[in-house]
């Protein structure tokens, strides 16, 4: 029984060892957009403003589309964006791991595309790759995420400023004029850049005594812990007047406790509830006031991509390599059909 | 004459206890009744149920101990589907978590039909979606169950290459987008049917274990199976067929994985692909082990490992009942669960059977010094 149990252990830890030097996801192998098929020429009828000839050969490496609907929109706005008819032959590689991107980068500075575009899985690792693309010549633009490499090995980085989001919101509920905040905080995955960010803010707000956070709580990203976490502060009787989820679905968790226990909440219910990301869903719920207020994430970075690529092309140099994208705060008051249709994810 | 019936008595007493010991329902038992205690005394507001009306004006009881019966359902589904595994091959499915995001996202796709993402009316009956969820996860079950049984691959393995590619399957299944269901009656599963105050996971639960006892009391399931997890090649000898056996207990899996699925993705009529259910599959392993089954296979209780569900979920709701810090939570959840994940252990409770072996015959002079 002895040795059973020793080997079922040592099975265990030869199976965790395998994952951790990465098993396969066949969906997120990286995988070439059809794009490099299609004859080149078919794209000269267009009434071009740009010269179709020289097209732009630019690899896009990217964390996997299934992720989160942010990566989802994020993914879809880039392949909508560098397209022939924009004057890019893009390739694309999707992956969550560190190493199957890395991999894809190498394969990118062998094809010798001119730029290299990359949200990178992890934040280390990537000196000697992003060096020997500076060796080939190829520039390197960061979206999305930023790592931990010298400055010189990349022309710029473009990202979403969490605690700006973070603050943005803060600043809203406090300019709400309301007495006596009590602040159930739904947490996101505790050390995620994005609950760190939109956490800073609110714990800051605490600190100054502008309000009073009855239950802090890390759900996880999952509405459903979310709902068990909000129904814990209800069984225990605690009276809270605002939730602040960092994600939407903890947003929804949330309202599914609060629907249960017979709370109202939203614009005339008793509880104001706060969301991030600007889902579709969320949207419509702040648009229906049932929801106060939605943080946006932006994932359309295409436009801020395309722009730093032109002005390089046009050899103009960069000035300020962090860029740091507007992000929206939509408001139950403010909020039109138009915002639900254009930033909803 | 009278001593004598003492010294028998207290022989009887103490075997009691050692067969107590022994027993395995006494480690899950133990550990509701000492988080019971410990809620009791830290806070006994912890066992307090309203009643309640929802903002749709149904009648519902709220509480903790509501809210347990509630979460630790499903979990007690996917224990029932582990035990087996667990009896049959020796490892363990680290798959279910993702099979159950695809069971969620067939039947999400299958009441969309070809309406788009947010139907108005459903496509087909609630009941197709589920039976076709039902029948897809029995399949993933039975690709786990094949390259166990057949081709002898230690289940952690096999079941990897859906634990890594399921999610991404479960999101191909829909187009990569999130359905919502406006239909009111689908939220029934996952949350409480109208004019009944208890939710309904728990009656789903509760089926699903009555059903798994009756196959257990009619059928030779179960001796099969702790037949073919002691020892394969002498229940072959014995006419028995292990392959089968282990692909059985890996469909049956697949089923219980689907019901699970059908109340996560009720609950809010909705699915996210990266997060639903995620880490599931370690908390049903560890109702599993927490029932004091060997996670090497071979016998099991089923009750057990389902009081160990139960138990999980008690010790989460606890930790958020007292506001434990974020940051700190998985670190109370682990020293409480190595604590008795130990005490569980086969060789722990042979050894305190032993020591109160060892106190016995004191126990028995004692008495009859007092004689």
């Amino acid at each position: 029984m002895k040795k059973k149990i020793l080997a079922a252990i040592m099975a265990a830890t030869m199976v965790l060892a395998l994952t951790a030097c990465g098993g396969k996801e066949p969906a997120a192998d990286p995988t070439e957009a059809p794009v490099a098929d299609a004859p080149a020429d078919e794209t000269v009828d267009e009434p071009a403003d740009e010269p179709t000839d020289e097209l732009i050969k630019v690899g896009i490496i990217n964390n996997d589309p299934n992720e989160s609907g942010y990566r989802t929109a994020n993914v879809n706005d880039l392949q909508a964006k560098f397209t022939k008819e924009n004057g890019y032959d893009a390739s694309f590689a999707y992956s969550l791991k560190n190493d199957e991107q890395i991999t894809a980068a190498q394969k990118f500075i062998t094809d010798g595309v001119d730029y290299l575009l990359l949200s990178a899985a992890d934040v280390a690792g990537w000196d000697s790759t992003l060096q020997s693309a500076k060796d080939a010549g190829i520039k390197v633009i960061l979206f999305d995420r930023t790592i931990d490499a010298d400055e010189s090995l990349y022309e710029a980085s473009i990202v979403s400023d969490m605690a700006k989001e973070g603050q943005q919101a803060v600043d809203w509920l406090l300019a709400q004029g309301k007495d006596d905040l009590k602040v159930v905080h739904i947490q996101g995955v505790m050390g995620s850049a994005a609950q760190i960010g939109r956490s800073g803010a609110l714990d800051a707000a605490k600190e100054a005594g502008s309000l009073d956070i009855v239950e802090q709580q890390t759900a996880e990203w999952n509405a459903e812990k979310a709902q068990q976490i909000v129904q814990a502060v209800i069984d225990a009787g605690d009276e809270f007047n605002v939730v602040y989820a960092e994600n939407d679905d903890m947003a929804k968790g949330a309202c599914a406790a609060l629907d249960k226990a017979g709370i109202s909440y939203g614009v005339d219910g008793d509880v104001w509830i706060m969301g991030f990301d600007c889902n579709k869903f969320a949207l419509e719920n702040v648009l229906a006031g049932k929801w106060n207020y939605d943080g946006q994430c932006n994932p359309f970075q295409a436009d801020y991509i395309d722009d730093i690529i032109k002005k390089l092309e046009a050899g103009e140099t960069i000035a300020e390599k962090t860029i740091i994208m507007d992000e929206k705060g939509f408001d139950a008051a403010t909020i039109t059909q138009e915002d639900v249709d254009a930033y909803g994810i | 004459m009278a001593g004598q019936t003492k010294v028998k008595k207290a022989g009887s007493f103490s075997e009691f206890l050692g067969s107590i010991f022994r027993n395995q329902l006494v480690i899950p038992v133990m550990a509701l009744l000492i988080l019971a205690l410990f809620n009791l005394i830290a806070d006994p507001s912890f066992f307090k149920i309203t009643f309640n009306t929802t903002s749709s004006g149904e009648p519902v009881l709220l509480g903790n101990l509501i809210t347990i019966l509630d979460y630790g359902s499903e979990l007690a589904i996917l224990a029932i589907g582990m035990t087996l595994v667990t009896a049959a091959s020796g490892g363990q499915d680290i798959s279910v978590g993702a099979t159950i995001t695809i069971a969620g996202s067939v039947i999400l796709r299958v009441l969309c039909g070809n309406a788009g993402s947010r139907p108005e009316e459903l496509a087909t009956p609630i009941i197709v979606a589920f039976l076709v969820a039902c029948v897809v996860s029995m399949i993933v079950g039975a690709f786990n169950g094949v390259l166990v049984a057949y081709f002898k691959i230690q289940p952690m393995v096999a079941t990897l290459i859906l634990f890594t590619a399921g999610r991404s399957i479960a999101a191909w299944i829909n187009n990569n987008e999130l359905p919502i269901i406006s239909e009111p009656s689908f939220g029934y599963f996952g949350n409480y049917i109208p004019g009944n105050p208890i939710p309904t996971p728990f009656f789903i639960a509760l089926a699903c274990v009555i059903v798994m006892m009756l196959v257990l009391k009619f059928t030779n399931l179960g001796l099969y199976t702790q037949a073919v997890g002691i020892n394969e090649k002498s229940s072959r000898l014995n006419g028995l067929n292990p392959t089968f056996i282990k692909l059985l207990s890996f469909i049956i899996l697949g089923l219980c994985v689907a019901v699970a699925g059908l109340i996560k993705v009720s609950r809010l009529s909705t699915i996210n692909y990266s997060v639903v259910a995620k880490d599931i599959e370690m908390d049903a392993i560890l109702a599993v082990a927490l029932g004091g089954n060997a996670l090497s296979g071979g016998k099991f209780n089923m009750t057990a490992s389902i009081l160990g569900a139960y138990v999980i979920q008690f010790l989460t709701t606890t930790l958020y009942k007292f506001r434990v810090p974020a940051d700190a939570l998985p670190a109370y959840k682990a020293i409480v669960v190595i604590a008795l994940v130990v005490l569980s252990a086969p060789v722990v409770r042979t050894w305190i059977a032993d020591m109160w072996k060892k106190i016995k015959p004191k126990a028995k002079a004692s008495v009859k010094e007092g004689e």
